[in-house]
């Protein structure tokens, strides 16, 4: 089994008031095992409708899901999720945000063994000291991180984050994507990323995928061929600034643009 | 110095206000048929001390159990609107509806509803017109939770029942607590109408209509100033939970 994630031909519609408005027609995607993919298209192109596709939080209309080699029609354990609000409770400290999902995927386990696992991924993302702290004394930035680790504490097989970094400043989030590259070189997860961002789907994605306009089909993949231990530095190289051309040359094309000629 | 001035600018506040209340009546020449002063009320306390007492437990217990009769049908209330729009949109004119009846012209019915229950028509008043600010806040509270909470848990399997007592109970309790204060205010005047109204009550109403009937006015106006005590606790015994359960909705003072 190498393609741990893989949609095909999926179409989706949501029924509104004006009658059927389809937002997927035609979308295709795999992701091998491990592998970091990134997708990008014009706003409102039905990105996050993908992701709830693919955690099993709803049902396309036409076409298949499959997740580690079975078809998803329910949410399943093995999921992680992270959003551009960090949507942390506030009534319990940031360690217990983090434990939040052991409770539910596995209640049996002890509640040390909990707080280790929790403690070791927030001294990874650098909020040890953090963890009796409420999230409302967290900036930003410290409240992402902290929801990032919630998204991977159960190690699950595949996360699925929609633009959780969309809200933060620039600086802030270039800490985050190399915060996200480090714990992909300790945990293993396989990764679907949702992104306006086209420097931050090339820093961090295996590869790209741009999806057309709604209704959204898959219109190109971007093989990123860089390697995995990135720094910020590589995205001012040749090679990543004529990828990100290339990239920026599609989404035009999937906003309907023509591509501009030098 | 801080606890000094939590403690002593209420006091002082207290203090003043019957000063005031002392001097307005003085300076007026007023007789106590028309408003007893506070040097009134002592001697009508020591000579009714037992039935303030009795009277101040049934107003109290009565008041309780109607509020906690409240909080668990407006709880279960909130919960069916806040997670069902069919239920919300059919209940909601209903309640208002309910709502908007003056409660006093329920004591005539009820009294011919179960006649003669005194302790149960007294309870279920204080029930009845305490549990709208409930049902409401809750529902409200439910069913604008945003969405990706839900979807935290209910990506990993959870069961809505686990949703709810995990995040979205929690969530509300802010919510439940701030009509808890209004509901408390609203059960203690429910029970305190029943108590006067209906013939034969029991209570710090009831206390309150005997001086009415006797011509006792300081007995009146004692009664008045117990149940604003009585009223301050209650509240204060609400607010006291709420920093319990939940505290962690104050914003820290920077």
């Amino acid at each position: 089994m190498s393609n741990l994630i893989a949609i095909k031909g999926v179409r989706h519609a949501y029924s509104t008031d004006a009658g059927p408005l389809p937002v997927l027609d035609g979308l295709d995607l795999t992701v091998p095992e491990g592998e970091f993919c990134a997708v990008v298209g014009p706003s409102g192109c039905g990105k996050s409708t993908l992701t709830r596709l693919v955690a099993g939080l709803m049902k396309p209309d036409a076409g298949e899901v499959w997740l580690e080699g079975k078809r998803v029609t329910t949410p399943r354990k093995t999921v992680g999720m992270a959003f551009q609000n960090p949507v942390l409770l506030e009534w319990r400290s940031i360690l217990d945000n983090v434990i939040l999902p052991l409770e539910i995927v596995d209640p049996s386990m002890s509640r040390a063994k909990r707080v280790a696992r929790a403690e070791e991924l927030l001294a990874m993302v650098g909020l040890e000291g953090f963890e009796d702290k409420r999230p409302s004394e967290l900036s930003g930035g410290m409240r992402q991180r902290a929801s990032l680790c919630r998204a991977i504490v159960h190690r699950p097989s595949v996360l699925i984050m929609d633009e959780p970094f969309g809200a933060l400043d620039n600086f802030t989030r270039e800490d985050l994507w190399q915060t996200m590259r480090d714990l992909r070189a300790v945990e293993n997860f396989t990764c679907v990323l949702i992104t306006h961002d086209l420097r931050e789907s090339v820093f961090l994605g295996d590869q790209v995928v741009v999806l057309s306009g709604r209704p959204a089909r898959t219109q190109y993949i971007l093989d990123v061929d860089l390697p995995h231990d990135r720094t910020i530095d590589v995205l001012y190289t040749q090679k990543a600034a004529d990828m990100l051309h290339d990239l920026r040359n599609q989404i035009k094309i999937a906003q309907g643009r023509d591509v501009e000629v030098h | 110095m801080e606890t000094f001035n939590k403690i002593a600018v209420p006091v002082s506040a207290l203090i003043l206000f019957v000063v005031l209340w002392e001097l307005i009546v003085w300076a007026n020449g007023w007789p106590d048929y028309v408003m007893a002063a506070p040097s009134d009320l002592p001697a009508a306390y020591i000579r009714f001390w037992e039935l303030f007492l009795v009277g101040g437990w049934q107003t109290l217990w009565r008041t309780v159990a109607g509020l906690g009769l409240a909080v668990v049908f407006g709880l279960l209330l909130g919960m069916i609107m806040g997670f069902s729009r069919i239920a919300r949109d059919a209940l909601y004119p209903l309640l208002v509806g309910f709502n908007a009846i003056p409660k006093a012209t329920l004591v005539p019915v009820l009294a011919l509803l179960f006649i003669g229950q005194h302790n149960f028509n007294t309870v279920l008043m204080a029930f009845l017109i305490s549990f709208f600010p409930i049902a409401v806040s809750v529902g409200i509270g439910l069913s604008t939770l945003e969405p990706e909470y839900r979807d935290i848990l209910r990506s990993l399997g959870a069961s809505r029942f686990t949703i709810f007592r995990k995040i979205a109970l929690p969530k509300t309790l802010p919510e439940f607590f701030g009509a808890l204060k209004v509901s408390v205010t609203l059960a203690f005047i429910g029970t305190n109408l029943v108590e006067i109204v209906s013939p034969h009550g029991k209570g710090l109403g009831a206390l309150f209509l005997s001086g009415q009937t006797n011509s006792n006015y300081p007995l009146m106006f004692a009664v008045l100033i117990a149940l604003a005590v009585l009223g301050i606790v209650l509240y204060y015994g609400v607010v006291f939970l709420e920093k319990i359960f939940a505290g962690w909705a104050e914003r820290q003072s920077t």
